[in-house]
C-alpha cells in the first residue's frame, strides 16, 4: 500500500509538472504583449523593450522555459506579480484560505444534505418523496449558481437585510456564497446517490442478505451503503475540483479576495507569473483529492485494495476472469 | 386426511405479477403444490418459467418496487406466510425457510468477507458472542469444503465453485427446516457440479432438511427427487413422484422435454426438441399456455381453463387431452 | 403423428418470426414508444421545442429588434410595452432574450458536439488500438483532467479573447477527457466480443470496424450524456460571460445580459431575473429530457 501511494505521488508530481509546462507553454504562444498592456497605449517603444527585459519576456522559448521550471519546482519560487510587484507565493498562501474556507464548505454542505436527500429518495422509490427529491434535485442541478447567488443577495441581503451582500468577515458572510454556489453540487449528489443506491439494491447480495433475515435498516446499512458509496466518492472527489474552478465566479460575484479572484484579474491584466503559479497549484490540489478518492475507494472495496497492493493492477484483474 | 396431517409447506393459487412501465408480466398464475417432511421436491421447466419467482415468493424476498403477490396462500405448517408481518418473516428467513441463489458471482457481498456473511447469519438467529459466531462460520466452511483458514478471504478471492460453497454455507448455517435450492449447479463446471449435489444430498441425510429444488436438469431431478413438479409459464403442468413423471409422462410438454434429451440406451440419431419458444409472460396465449407449440392441440385447447386430470394416484396433469401421448406411441 | 409433427413445426417457426419481428422493430421504435410514456421527458421536449422554435425565428417573434434602443424607456419595469422590461439603452430585454437564445443555445450544442467529436474519436483510437498510442492519450487526458474544467475554459477564453468559435473550443475541451475516457470504456466492453472479432476475421479494415460495429453498440450512453452536456455547456456559457469573458456585449448571450444586469440588481432586479430564468427553464427543459431518454434507453435502471 505505501510503495503505491509513493508511486501515485511521483505521478501526481509528474502530472503537475506537465500541467506547469502547458500552461506555460499557453501563455508563451498568447498573443498580445504583456510590457504593451501593462504601460499602457501612450508608452515609446523604448521603455516597451526596457519593460520585457525587466519582465524577463526577452531570450527563446527553450531558455525561458528551463528557467521557469528552475525556478518553479527546484527553487520553488513562483516569481513576482507584475502587476502588483509582490511575490506570488506569499499572495496564494494569504488568499488560500479564503478559497479553501468557501469550497470546503461547499462540498460538506452539499454533501450532508445531498447524500441523505438521495438515500431516502432511492429507499422510498415511486413515492411521493421520491418524486418531489428527483424533480427538485433535477431543477436544482440546472439553475446557473451564480445567478442563484445575485436573487439570493437580492432577497437577504437588499431586500430583507438579514445577510451581507459581498465582502468576507465573520461566518454571515460565507452563508450565501456556501449555499448559493453549491446547491447545483447537492442537487448532484442527490441525484447520483440516487441512482448508485437503486442500482445496488437491484443486486443479488442485497437478495441474499434479505433471505438470512436481516432488517431491512441493517441490510441497508451493512450490504446497500457500503456499496454504494463507490460511485459516491467519486462524485465527491469530482466535485471538489469543479467546486474549486467554481471559485473564480464565486469569488467575483461575493467579492472575496481568494485565488479565484487573483487569477481572474491576473488573466485581464496578463499577469502571467500569478495565472501560472495559480494553475499550477490547483492542478496539485486536484490531482491529490483524485489520489484521496482513490484510497478512499481501496478502504472500501478489497478488489481494488488487492489491485493496489500487488502494485500490477492488470494481474488481479485477469486472474479475475479466469476464475470467473 | 393422512396426507394433511404430514404436509410440511402447502401453496395454494399463488400467482405473481410483476409491473414493468405499464405492462403486467404474468411470472406465476396458480400454483399449488405440497411438500412432505425430509422430502425432495423437483420444480422442473425452462428458464423464465416462473420457478425462481414460486421460491422467492416462499421466502418473501421478492423485490419490492416491481413484484406483487396477487393471491393464493402459503403455510409453513400451517402457518400463514403471505401475511405474516415482516418483523416475525424476518425470524423465518435464513432459520427456518432459507435459500441457495442461482448465480453465486453476484450472490455474496463484494465488499464483505466470506467469513463475515457467514457470521452473519448465525448471530442473526442465535444470541451468541462474536468470536462464538466466527467459530461457528468457520466450521461451515470446513463442512462445505473450504479450509478455515479462507475465512478473511474476499469473494472475488475465490472461485465459483467455491462461491457457491459459500453460498451454501449460509443457506445451511442455521440448520433450516426447508431449503429452497434454485439451480444450484448451473453455474457450475460438471465436475463441480457433482461434489455440489453430494454435499447437498449428505447435509439433508444429515439434518432432515425438506428440499425444493429448482433446476432444468432432468438429470439432476432423476438423482436427487422424491416428487416433481413441471412448471410451464407460470403454471404447474403435471406433478407427480419421481416415478411417475419419469415413467408415465403424461402432459405433451413433459414428454417433449424427455425427447429432448439424449438416451445412451438406445440408438438415437437426433434428439427432438421442443419447437419454438416459451410464451412472452406479459402476453400469454388463451387457454393451455403450450399450445401455440404443442403438436396434438385441438381447438378445445386454445380457450378456457384446462381441467387437472389425475392420471394415478398422486399423478396430476394439466390437459384436456391428457394422456394422448401415450396412447398414440 | 407425422402431421403432428408438421404442425408442431409450423407452429414453432410462427412463434420464432413473431418474436424476431419483434427485435427488429426493438430498439428504435421501442425507446421512442418508452420516452413518449414519459410525462417529464415529453414535457421537457416540448418545452425545448418551442424554445428552439422562438428562437430561431427571431425576426417573426421577438417585438423588437436586439439593439433597437428608446432611450425615453431606459429601466422600464415589466409593463404591456415591453413584457420583461427594458435595460440601460430601453432594448426590450424580451427581445434580447429571444435573439440571445441563438447564441447560448449555439453555445450549448456546440461546445457539447465538438466535445462530443473530439472525445470520440480519441476515445476510439485509445481503446481500438491500444498500446502506446492508448498510452499517449490517457497520459494527456490525465494532465488535462488535472486542471479543472471550468479554470481551463477561463484560461482558455481569457488567452483568446471573446468572440464565438474561441468560446467554443474554452467550452469543449474541458469535457474531453470525460468523454475518451466514457467511449474507451466502452470500446474496451465490446472490443472482445465475437461480432468484432468476427468482422476482424473476414478482414474488415480497423476503421470500418470502428465505425460499422463498434460506435453503433456504444451510441446509448453517448447520447445521454451529449443531451446532458449541451444543459451543462449552456450554463457554462452564462458563466464565462458573467465573468466578462467568452462572448462580448452588446451581443444579447443570456450570460452577458446578467453580467450586464449585475451592477444595477438594488434598482433594477428585472434586469437579471428574467435571462436567469430563461437560463434554468431551458436548462432543465434539456435534463428532463436527458434523464427520460436515460431512462428509454436503459429501462433496466429504472427498476
Amino acid at each position: 500500500m505505501g510503495r503505491y501511494i509513493i508511486k501515485r505521488l511521483v505521478m501526481t508530481l509528474v502530472v503537475v509538472i506537465i500541467a506547469a509546462w502547458l500552461i506555460f507553454t499557453i501563455m508563451f504562444f498568447v498573443p498580445g504583449d504583456p510590457a504593451r498592456i501593462m504601460l499602457g497605449s501612450n508608452a515609446t517603444y523604448e521603455e516597451i523593450l526596457a519593460k520585457r527585459e525587466q519582465l524577463g519576456l526577452t531570450g527563446s522559448y527553450i531558455s525561458r522555459l528551463a528557467k521557469y521550471m528552475y525556478n518553479c519546482f527546484i527553487r520553488l519560487d513562483f516569481g513576482t506579480s507584475w502587476t502588483y510587484e509582490t511575490p506570488v507565493f506569499e499572495q496564494l498562501v494569504s488568499r488560500l484560505p479564503y478559497t479553501l474556507i468557501v469550497t470546503v464548505s461547499q462540498m460538506i454542505f452539499s454533501l450532508i444534505i445531498g447524500v441523505p436527500l438521495g438515500i431516502y429518495a432511492a429507499l422510498h422509490q415511486n413515492r411521493w418523496g421520491d418524486k418531489l427529491v428527483t424533480v427538485f434535485s433535477m431543477l436544482g442541478f440546472s439553475i446557473p449558481g451564480f445567478w442563484l447567488s445575485l436573487e439570493m443577495v437580492i432577497l437577504f441581503s437588499l431586500r430583507l437585510g438579514w445577510l451581507p451582500a459581498y465582502g468576507t468577515g465573520g461566518i454571515e458572510y460565507y452563508i450565501l456564497p456556501v449555499i448559493g454556489m453549491s446547491l447545483g453540487t447537492l442537487c448532484q449528489n442527490a441525484r447520483q446517490t440516487r441512482s448508485s443506491v437503486l442500482e445496488v439494491m437491484r443486486a443479488d447480495y442485497v437478495t441474499t442478505a434479505r433471505a438470512k433475515g436481516l432488517s431491512s435498516n441493517k441490510v441497508t446499512l451493512k450490504h446497500i451503503m457500503p456499496n454504494a458509496m463507490l460511485p459516491i466518492i467519486t462524485m465527491v472527489g469530482g466535485s471538489l475540483g469543479g467546486l474549486i474552478a467554481g471559485s473564480a465566479i464565486t469569488e467575483q460575484t461575493f467579492s472575496i479576495p481568494g485565488i479565484g479572484l487573483y487569477m481572474l484579474t491576473a488573466m485581464n491584466n496578463r499577469d502571467y507569473p500569478v495565472v501560472e503559479a495559480i494553475t499550477i497549484l490547483l492542478a496539485a490540489i486536484t490531482s491529490i483529492c483524485m489520489l484521496l478518492t482513490d484510497l478512499c475507494y481501496a478502504a472500501i472495496d478489497p478488489r481494488i485494495k488487492a489491485q493496489y497492493v500487488q502494485g500490477g493492477s492488470k494481474k488481479v484483474r485477469r486472474g479475475r476472469k479466469k476464475n470467473g | 386426511m393422512k396426507n394433511q396431517e404430514k404436509e410440511f409447506l402447502s401453496v395454494k393459487d399463488l400467482v405473481v405479477e410483476y409491473t414493468s412501465e405499464d405492462t403486467v408480466i404474468h411470472a406465476v398464475n396458480g400454483v399449488s403444490f405440497s411438500l412432505e417432511k425430509g422430502h425432495v421436491l423437483g420444480l422442473v421447466g425452462e428458464t423464465g418459467a416462473g420457478k425462481t419467482t414460486i421460491a422467492k415468493s416462499i421466502l418473501r424476498v421478492l423485490p419490492d418496487m416491481s413484484a406483487r403477490v396477487v393471491g393464493g396462500e402459503i403455510r409453513l405448517e400451517s402457518e400463514e406466510l403471505l401475511t405474516k408481518p415482516e418483523k416475525e418473516m424476518e425470524k423465518i428467513r435464513g432459520k427456518k425457510i432459507s435459500m441457495i441463489f442461482q448465480d453465486p458471482m453476484t450472490a455474496l457481498n463484494p465488499t464483505q468477507t466470506i467469513g463475515a456473511q457467514i457470521a452473519e447469519v448465525i448471530s442473526t438467529h442465535n444470541k451468541i458472542s462474536k468470536a462464538e459466531a466466527q467459530t461457528r462460520a468457520m466450521q461451515m466452511l470446513e463442512m462445505v469444503g473450504i479450509k478455515a483458514d479462507r475465512y478473511q478471504d474476499y469473494p472475488f478471492q475465490l472461485s465459483g465453485g467455491m462461491k457457491q460453497r459459500v453460498v451454501i454455507a449460509i443457506a445451511l448455517a442455521c440448520d433450516p427446516e426447508l431449503l429452497l435450492a434454485d439451480e444450484p449447479t448451473t453455474a457450475l463446471d460438471v465436475t463441480i457440479q457433482a461434489q455440489v449435489l453430494d454435499m447437498i444430498r449428505n447435509l439433508k441425510k444429515e439434518m432432515g432438511t425438506s428440499l425444493i429444488l429448482i433446476t432444468h436438469d432432468l438429470g439432476v431431478v432423476g438423482e436427487m427427487c422424491d416428487e416433481v413438479a413441471v412448471v410451464y409459464a407460470g403454471q404447474i403442468i403435471e406433478s407427480g413422484t419421481k416415478w411417475d413423471i419419469f415413467d408415465h409422462p403424461s402432459h405433451p410438454y413433459t414428454v417433449g422435454l424427455f425427447h429432448a434429451l439424449p438416451d445412451i440406451s438406445k440408438k438415437t440419431d437426433r434428439l427432438s426438441p421442443i419447437e419454438g419458444l416459451p410464451p412472452d409472460p406479459s402476453a400469454l396465449p388463451d387457454g393451455c399456455s403450450f399450445h401455440p407449440r404443442c403438436p396434438y392441440a385441438e381447438d378445445k385447447c386454445r380457450q378456457g381453463e384446462m381441467p387437472t386430470v389425475e392420471v394415478s394416484a398422486g399423478h396430476f396433469c394439466k390437459c384436456c387431452r391428457c394422456g394422448i401421448v401415450n396412447e398414440e406411441v | 403423428m407425422a402431421e403432428a409433427t408438421k404442425q408442431l413445426g409450423q407452429n414453432g417457426l410462427n412463434g420464432a418470426d413473431v418474436k424476431s419481428k419483434k427485435k427488429r422493430n426493438g430498439t428504435g421504435s421501442q425507446v421512442i414508444r418508452r420516452l413518449s410514456k414519459n410525462r417529464l421527458a415529453m414535457f421537457g421536449l416540448i418545452v425545448l421545442a418551442i424554445i428552439v422554435l422562438i428562437c430561431v425565428f427571431a425576426p417573426i417573434t421577438a417585438p423588437y429588434g436586439p439593439n433597437d434602443y428608446d432611450l425615453q424607456m431606459i429601466y422600464a419595469t415589466p409593463c404591456l410595452k415591453h413584457p420583461f422590461g427594458t435595460d440601460a439603452l430601453g432594448r426590450d430585454i424580451l427581445s434580447r432574450l429571444i435573439y440571445g437564445g441563438r447564441y447560448s443555445l449555439a453555445l450549448g450544442l456546440c461546445g457539447a458536439g465538438f466535445g462530443m467529436i473530439a472525445g470520440c474519436v480519441l476515445g476510439c483510437m485509445a481503446g481500438y488500438f491500444g498500446g502506446i498510442c492508448d498510452n499517449l492519450i490517457m497520459r494527456a487526458c490525465d494532465v488535462l483532467s488535472a486542471i479543472p474544467g471550468q479554470l481551463l475554459s477561463i484560461v482558455i477564453s481569457c488567452v483568446l479573447g471573446g468572440g464565438f468559435f474561441n468560446t467554443v473550443l474554452a467550452l469543449c475541451i474541458g469535457g474531453i477527457p470525460g468523454k475518451v475516457r466514457l467511449l474507451r470504456a466502452q470500446i474496451l466492453s465490446v472490443r472482445n466480443v465475437e461480432y468484432i472479432e468476427a468482422a476482424q476475421s473476414y478482414n474488415c479494415s480497423s476503421a470500418k470496424t470502428m465505425f460499422q460495429h463498434i460506435l453503433p453498440n456504444t451510441y446509448a450512453p453517448l447520447l445521454v450524456n451529449l443531451t446532458m452536456e449541451i444543459g451543462g455547456t449552456i450554463m457554462a456559457a452564462a458563466g464565462l460571460s458573467f465573468i466578462g469573458l467568452g462572448v462580448q456585449p452588446p451581443t444579447p448571450e443570456w450570460g452577458a445580459m446578467l453580467s450586464a444586469g449585475r451592477d444595477y440588481i438594488r434598482q433594477y432586479p428585472h434586469l437579471i431575473v428574467f435571462p436567469g430564468l430563461v437560463i434554468m427553464v431551458t436548462v432543465y427543459a434539456i435534463n428532463l429530457f436527458g434523464d427520460g431518454l436515460r431512462d428509454a434507453l436503459d429501462p433496466k435502471m429504472k427498476h
